[in-house]
């Protein structure tokens, strides 16, 4: 995919509220996938490169990170007011759906069919991430191979397929990263 | 259902409390959430946390949303409302003012470092719950091979995939996966 450099698009606060709530409605399978396509493919909010940033900050804040996604990105745009807006968009529409959906199995209880719904939709939301994670990567395939790649698939085989202990993974990692970031910007 | 105070307290120490160890996202506080509503609390049975999951999971949003399941079944709507807002509250006070600085410093030399060093890490722990994730999920032929045609398709195309999880909700009512 070509980069395209063009002048952004800043959002306004109402459209700011519409994207997140179109990001929770839309969001089957986890909200990333959506993120990433209102903010980058749709709207061009951000560059791939960017978003990757701010997910990178927004995953070791503790907490959800899309959650905390829409408070950084909101409060770029317009302060407390707009990571509010941002907040509740993300998080009003499931609020209802879900509690609705609640008061439901409080009274009926039986949800054999929607277990049953839920394998195929769990298969489609794990497809659907293996996409967003492809499509991720790409900024740092684009770059020139190098020390980034190491670490990242380091990261990726240490946590992921050799299943050791996070925080031994990131404790030998991390520091590894940041010198090196370090020495390539010295 | 009770809606004492005393409840809801608990439900507010409790997630605002794991929200702070919550690193990498609400799947993985999971395991913490099913000790704390099964185990210690007895607040629910082992099924009727499994089936919460199972709503959250199929209820479009951020996978946080089960917090609020977990309220509502514990003390009705003040429940849900109070574990909400624990689960989010206090870390989304935190990024608003971790952004601010984050912003501030945006041409230092050390912002620049941290984040060149972080990006690489993040996407590589994407990729590891993507696999774990993957690894769950496919548990049949069938769903290995919805999972994929998911992913091939979602990447190549921009089409919404709304349509996608409308067929696979109807193939796991028919039981074909």
């Amino acid at each position: 995919m070509p980069d395209i450099p063009a002048a952004r698009p800043t959002p306004t606060l109402p459209q700011l509220l519409a994207a997140f709530a179109m990001i929770a409605i839309f969001g089957f399978g986890g909200v990333l996938y959506w993120s990433r396509r209102m903010m980058v493919d749709e709207r061009r909010w951000m560059t791939a490169e960017e978003f990757n940033e701010a997910y990178a900050l927004c995953n070791f804040l503790p907490g959800p990170n899309i959650v905390n996604f829409a408070v950084v990105f909101g409060r770029q745009i317009g302060g407390t007011v707009g990571a509010f807006l941002a907040l509740l968009g993300l998080l009003g529409p499931p609020f209802a759906l879900v509690t609705f959906f609640g008061f439901l199995y409080a009274h009926y209880g039986d949800i054999a069919v929607l277990q049953r719904m839920f394998v195929g939709v769990a298969a489609a939301a794990a497809g659907l991430t293996i996409s967003t994670s492809l499509k991720m990567w790409q900024p740092l395939v684009r770059e020139r191979p190098g020390v980034p790649h190491l670490i990242a698939l380091a990261t990726l085989a240490g946590v992921g397929v050799m299943r050791w202990p996070i925080y031994w993974v990131l404790g030998v990692l991390m520091p590894l990263s940041i010198a090196l970031a370090w020495w390539v910007r010295r | 259902m009770s809606h004492n105070p005393g409840i809801l307290l608990t439900l507010a120490g409790n997630f605002s409390l794991m929200s702070l160890f919550a690193m990498g996202g609400a799947n993985a506080a999971f395991p913490e959430m099913y000790r704390l509503a099964v185990d210690v609390m007895h607040w629910m049975t082992d099924r009727q946390f499994a089936d919460l999951y199972a709503i959250a999971q199929v209820t479009p949003g951020p996978n946080v949303i089960v917090v609020t399941l977990i309220g509502y079944h514990v003390a009705g709507l003040a429940g849900a409302l109070v574990a909400t807002l624990a689960m989010c509250g206090p870390t989304c006070v935190f990024a608003f003012f971790v952004g601010r600085v984050w912003d501030r410093f945006k041409e230092a030399r050390w912002r620049l470092i941290i984040q060149a060093a972080l990006v690489p890490i993040s996407l590589g722990l994407l990729g590891a719950s993507t696999l774990v994730i993957a690894r769950v999920a496919g548990q049949s032929w069938q769903t290995v091979v919805l999972m994929l045609l998911t992913a091939a398709v979602t990447y190549r195309l921009r089409l919404n995939p709304l349509w996608i999880f409308a067929i696979a909700a109807v193939l796991g009512f028919a039981g074909a996966v």
